[in-house]
């Protein structure tokens, strides 16, 4: 078993993400509230994958003889004001929001991340600009932007990511210059650059590789932000528009119904709370294990209750 | 030729407030092939920016304001940054001194080890991994091919300055760098990480520039030895000589301070001076038992000392030659005998 997880080790160069790979996989083995945010994503995730399959009833197919009933056996969580099955529209904005989400994250990392790196590796005058800069766009309040930016694009998935994304892009920044700044001082740069590493691969084997913990708990802090994001935004009628389902589409269309139709409402905060708490709890879980002194707190706790 | 050739070599820290710090004034020593020459000197004395200059590794707060450092004939105080980069780890190395802190805790160390030959020769990951795994055998560490695959975390001092000692020989260099090795490891694993060393520097024929500030561990290492005071040069000689009969009064102040059974201890009164404003004259004369009115005026420079009557040192007499030459103080009054003044 060792044997096969060495030769596999040395046969691929590891990623860069290695280290907060192998930090996520401890927390989860370790921790109660990760094991149950993992699990609830892992199950939310897979359920949006195969979502269409599993979808008892076509989610635009209206059926007026059932119109605003009430959870059934058919339609388990009710049907809304033209008799589409609600179960199967939350399944199918389940996907959506994961979507909108992932692809919010993904580029905020993917964009934060290097301009941070940058400023931290780089430092004088081009960092002290690049992050003023960030500052700048911090200093903004990030829904307030995202509805301006959606307002100008016009609603779309691609405009929703942007818009999304553009406000979380100078806190991944900061995080990993941060970390920059803190592994550059670090012994084991100093060997690299001892045995002849070009400041490239120093950067990149040396310097991201032991920065990235912290971005992975904001990764986790950043799903939750985004899927309100793109709920609030969608709710007010500023994201994504029909046929696109959207959970706050959804809330929004159940306003009028709220008081003969109540499960219209509940069922989709439901999920949008179901969904944001897998990510709170993963990422709560992962910033106390990266944080000495919440350890500390924790047995302390222990010992009281003892 | 000299393997190694630092001439005049002199480090300029530029401060914060405006200032200057001269970390390193005016030092030459040269280094044979296949020699072990010891730097001793204590904290602060500019050891470590004298090693970091010759591997071109200071930080951008220091330069190099004059001197040369000719390393196989070639001034590496002239060379750009890319070629230092084809230099460093390859023809020089380096062992730091703290060996907890030293590797890249993301990655095997078999990874590290393998990334220094992919890092200078056209290799491939098969190929690299073997190499790495012979370099684990000759570094005396149990199961090669099982440390391959396991992360510095797993391993303790000894084992992990193996692992740094691993990576700095991996490519074959001709110098060899050790800045306080053993410094941070236990006296039993010290002996060992000392014998890998040895045993290493004898089948590779390197040579070995060792810093350390323990008398004890460079008299039985090196064939030569360079003694630091504030930033300055103060003795080099053969190790034998140096330690049977010192000519500097810094160096007779230094072996005196070795705590002996039975006999009391004797430090060198003071403290060092503060490199930001050094004395007049000899850097060491305020701490000097010996110290005339020359020695608060004229800095003493680094020349050679004649060889003490064949008497006190039979061993050295027959080729004081050679030996001779070797002997070099920066004291306007070398001490002559075993702490005798002349």
């Amino acid at each position: 078993m060792s044997e096969t997880v060495a030769v596999r080790a040395s046969e691929q160069p590891p990623s860069a993400f290695a280290a907060a790979w192998h930090m996520l996989r401890d927390v989860v083995v370790s921790d109660r509230k990760a094991k149950i945010g993992a699990s609830l994503l892992v199950f939310l995730v897979i359920v949006a994958i195969i979502g269409p399959y599993i979808a008892p009833h076509d989610v635009e197919l209206p059926n007026t003889d059932i119109r605003l009933t009430g959870p059934t056996l058919s339609n388990i969580m009710g049907t809304d004001h033209i008799g589409r099955d609600l179960f199967s529209r939350i399944i199918s904005g389940l996907t959506i929001s994961l979507m909108v989400a992932t692809g919010a994250v993904v580029i905020a990392v993917v964009i934060g991340v290097p301009i941070g790196a940058f400023a931290g590796y780089q430092g004088g005058w081009v960092d002290s600009v690049i992050m003023r800069i960030m500052d700048a766009i911090i200093a903004m309040p990030g829904r307030l932007l995202a509805i301006a930016l959606v307002a100008a694009i016009g609603p779309s998935v691609g405009a929703l990511w942007f818009a999304i994304s553009f406000g979380s892009v100078p806190r991944y920044a900061r995080l990993i210059r941060g970390g920059v700044l803190a592994q550059r001082e670090r012994e084991y740069v100093e060997a690299a650059r001892a045995i002849g590493e070009s400041p490239g691969s120093t950067l990149f084997r040396y310097v991201l590789p032991n920065a990235m913990a912290p971005v992975l708990v904001q990764i986790t802090l950043n799903f939750p932000s985004a899927i309100t994001a793109e709920a609030s935004l969608s709710f007010l009628g500023l994201g994504l528009v029909p046929p696109t389902i959207s959970w706050g589409q959804m809330l929004s269309a159940a306003q009028p119904y709220l008081e003969v139709a109540p499960w219209l409402a509940i069922f989709p905060g439901l999920a949008l709370t179901a969904l944001i708490m897998g990510f709170v709890l993963l990422g709560d879980a992962l910033r106390d294990h990266l944080d000495p002194r919440s350890h500390g707190r924790r047995r302390a706790k222990k010992k009281d209750s003892a | 030729m000299a393997i190694l050739d630092v001439r005049n070599l002199t480090v300029d820290f530029n401060l914060d407030d405006g200032g200057t710090l001269r970390a390193v004034d005016d030092s030459s020593f040269t280094i044979e092939r296949g020699e072990v020459m010891g730097l001793v000197g204590e904290s602060g004395s500019g050891k470590s920016v004298t090693a970091l200059a010759i591997m071109r590794l200071l930080d951008s707060q220091a330069d190099i304001t004059a001197g040369q450092i000719l390393f196989d004939g070639e001034d590496l105080a002239a060379k750009s940054e890319a070629e230092m980069r084809a230099i460093r780890g390859r023809r020089i190395s380096m062992v730091f001194q703290e060996p907890m802190t030293s590797l890249n805790p993301a990655y095997t160390v078999g990874d590290q080890v393998s990334e220094v030959f992919r890092a200078h020769f056209d290799m491939g990951f098969g190929e690299s991994k073997q190499r790495a795994i012979e370099m684990f055998e000759r570094v005396k560490i149990p199961q090669p091919k099982d440390t391959y695959g396991k992360f510095p975390h797993e391993f303790s001092g000894g084992m992990r300055q193996r692992v740094m000692i691993a990576i700095a020989l991996a490519c074959g260099p001709d110098l060899l760098i050790a800045d306080e090795p053993t410094t941070a490891l236990d006296v039993t694993i010290q002996a060992q990480v000392l014998s890998v060393i040895q045993d290493l520097q004898r089948d590779m024929g390197l040579a070995l520039l060792f810093i350390s500030h323990d008398l004890e561990v460079v008299a039985q290492l090196c064939d030569k030895v360079a003694v630091m005071y504030g930033a300055r040069i103060m003795e080099v000689s053969e190790s034998t000589e140096l330690f049977s009969s010192p000519r500097h009064p810094y160096t007779d102040g230094l072996l005196r301070s070795i705590p002996r059974r039975g006999q009391p201890l004797t430090p060198i009164a003071g403290t060092i001076f503060d490199l930001r404003s050094p004395p007049d004259g000899c850097r060491f004369h305020p701490r000097c038992p010996y110290a005339e009115d020359r020695c608060r005026r004229e800095m003493p420079e680094l020349r050679v000392v004649e060889p003490v009557a064949a008497s006190t040192d039979p061993g050295s007499s027959g080729d004081s030659g050679g030996t001779g030459d070797r002997r070099q103080a920066a004291c306007h009054f070398p001490l002559t005998g075993a702490g005798a003044k002349a």
